[in-house]
């Protein structure tokens, strides 16, 4: 199985309040199709790494592959450009545009995008919906659904331009069990059956346990780098 | 509606900032209306200081020609020029010579003016200082000695006529058009002689055939027509004595560059109206910074007013730039977003702004004043139009790129770590 992302040798410093070693000579590889967790104490840098990995922080020393391609040191355009098709990303808030509906929110990416025509974008939306059960949901108004349903579409969106890799920072955070367990067998679906790999920083060590492999943390350095389940 | 957004689906920018202003009316409303006030104002005044300015010119034009070609007066020069010093240098105070004013063969010279393609018009002049008497009565003035079918082409003398009728000019060798002031003060009427006296002493009786009234008293007081020939014997010269050449050129503005050209042609001195009237053209420039600095302000305050509303909404919306920019959406994208915000409502208020001043011009152009134009100087102004839409959509540009360049800015990771 091939190598969709690698880390070598990533330093970040923090250099407000004072100059402090964020993350330490940090190296791993992930694998096509993995479902890996990212887990540590608070201020461990594991949200710092996968800002790093995301391509939206370029501040940091040492190299990073994408697809076997190297991305340290491309422009911010190109790496937009990067995002959009291959990254899809998931936060512990949803982030919905609050005026537009829930479908027009997944839709905006893939028409950035703009490798389908509008009607295309549009049934593909409706499919990601499905998927994550909130079909119904599709015409309201992003800031008029339930906290649920608002992450749940915030999954589909990032679903839209079936990216290689999807990024997620406590993605159940704010859910309840149930929620929780729906976007946990997503992910698995999604991983599993269309090869996609996730990676997700999480506090929820049931979260963890369901995922392939658990990545450990602590101070800035990987102390595990967890077995394959 | 459908139309409009099946163009706009093309572009998601496009979309974004479009949903953006259209969920936020009331905001996107004032803003537009600052513009609209703005442009509105800027339309205006400037219709306002261009139909004032070319009415003050068109009235500078009824009195004066565009160019004027004249024989200078020459400064005596000593009889031995001082190349070297071998001699010893005489010195003498420079006088004004007493060579004659004349042009010669003027006539040949007016046709050849008339034939260059920038003149509309030429007319032989002849300008001379007199007395009008009659009986004991006297008043001094002055007099043009003109061919009055061409002086008519120029200064549509037959307008200002009340009594009487140019073309009788033509049938009476001694008839003379006076000014209404003039009619008053000797107490004459149509078809009355009076005596004029030139300063070469000639004495010549002459009839009243005609009686105008301009805007300014102090011509009517003074002033008078006469054929050239009876010009020329109160100057006791001969048929081929002329001062001046009147000519007026196809565009007004550009007679300084004519004047070279003339110079040549003719060997004489050739003078444009800007020379001539430095003080009009100052006071019409003084008019037109007034009215553009008064309309700059205006627009300046409204250009704030959507830089205020841009800031607002990006200050409101860093969510939304943070998920944006993290989708993929690059800092162009961005800029493009708040930009296209900025410059709709820009051009909303411009629009409606050049709408609204057509009309107020519209109005203006109704109200009556009196004098000569009867109604106020303005008129619809399409190149005025032009520029207020250029200005609208620069001042909303550059309003706007500022807050978009901000948000472009905006680093996304601070915000989903907070």
């Amino acid at each position: 199985m091939a190598t969709i992302l690698k880390a070598e040798n990533i330093i970040k410093y923090f250099t407000t309040p004072i100059k402090f070693k964020a993350l330490d000579n940090i190296s791993f590889e992930i694998q096509e199709s993995e479902f890996v967790t990212i887990m540590g104490k608070s201020g461990c840098g594991k949200s710092t790494l996968l800002y790093i990995l995301s391509t939206m922080d370029t501040d940091y020393e040492g190299k990073i592959y994408f697809d076997q391609q190297l991305i340290t040191g491309l422009k911010q355009n190109d790496l937009a450009k990067l995002r959009n098709g291959s990254i899809g990303f998931i936060f512990q808030f949803h982030y919905l545009l609050p005026e537009f509906t829930a479908l027009k929110n997944i839709m905006i990416p893939a028409m950035k995008l703009g490798s389908y025509s509008y009607e295309e974008i549009e049934h593909r939306a409706y499919e990601k919906l499905k998927l994550l059960g909130v079909e119904e949901q599709a015409l309201k108004p992003a800031s008029k659904l339930s906290g649920g349903q608002q992450q749940r579409i915030a999954i589909a969106r990032a679903l839209i331009n079936d990216p290689k890799i999807i990024m997620c920072d406590e993605p159940t955070g704010n859910l309840d069990s149930k929620n929780t367990a729906i976007v946990l067998e997503t992910f698995k679906q999604i991983s599993k059956e269309f090869n996609q790999t996730i990676i997700a920083v999480t506090h929820d060590a049931d979260f963890a346990k369901a995922s392939d492999r658990t990545i450990e943390m602590a101070d800035g350095k990987i102390i595990s780098h967890g077995l394959k389940q | 509606m459908n139309t409009l957004k099946k163009y706009f689906k093309l572009s998601v920018d496009y979309e974004i900032a479009l949903t953006h202003i259209s969920t936020k009316k009331t905001q996107t409303f004032i803003a537009a209306l600052a513009v609209a006030i703005g442009i509105a104002a800027f339309t205006f005044l400037n219709s306002l200081v261009l139909g004032f300015n070319r009415d003050s010119d068109e009235t500078l034009f009824k009195s004066i020609p565009h160019i004027r070609l004249f024989v200078d007066d020459d400064l005596s020069m000593p009889l031995i020029k001082n190349d070297s010093n071998k001699y010893t240098a005489v010195i003498t105070n420079p006088k004004i010579t007493n060579s004659s004013k004349k042009l010669s063969n003027p006539q040949y010279l007016v046709n050849q003016i008339k034939s260059k393609d920038y003149v509309e018009n030429a007319a032989s002049w002849m300008n001379i200082n007199l007395f009008y008497n009659n009986g004991v009565a006297q008043l001094n003035g002055s007099s043009s000695g003109v061919n009055i079918i061409e002086a008519n082409a120029l200064f549509d003398i037959q307008t200002t006529v009340v009594e009487g009728n140019i073309n009788e000019l033509l049938s009476t060798s001694n008839g003379i058009i006076i000014g209404v002031g003039i009619a008053e003060n000797l107490n004459v009427r149509l078809n009355d002689n009076i005596s004029v006296v030139s300063s070469m002493g000639v004495i010549k009786v002459m009839k009243v055939v005609g009686i105008f009234k301009t805007s300014n008293s102090f011509v009517d007081k003074t002033k008078s027509y006469m054929n050239l020939s009876s010009a020329q014997q109160l100057m006791a010269q001969g048929p081929d004595y002329l001062t001046d050449i009147y000519i007026k050129v196809k565009s007004p503005y550009d007679a300084p560059k004519y004047t070279e050209d003339l110079k040549l042609l003719s060997g004489y001195d050739a003078e444009s109206w800007q020379i001539a009237n430095e003080s009009a053209l100052s006071q019409s420039k003084t008019r037109t910074v007034m009215m553009r600095s008064i309309s700059f302000i205006i627009l300046l305050v409204a250009a704030f007013t959507i830089y205020n509303i841009i800031n607002m909404t990006v200050k409101q919306k860093m969510h939304d730039i943070a998920i944006l920019k993290a989708q993929g959406f690059g800092g162009p994208s961005v800029v493009k977003i708040f930009l296209s915000e900025a410059l709709i409502i820009g051009f909303m208020g411009t629009i409606a702004g050049m709408i609204l001043g057509a009309i107020l011009v519209n109005i203006l152009s109704k109200v009556y004043i009196g004098g000569e134009n009867e109604y106020f100087p303005i008129q619809f102004e399409p190149t005025v139009m032009i520029a207020s839409l250029i200005v609208g959509m620069t001042v909303t540009a550059i309003a706007g790129y500022f807050p978009a360049r901000h948000a472009a800015k905006v680093d996304p990771i601070t915000i989903f770590r907070s």
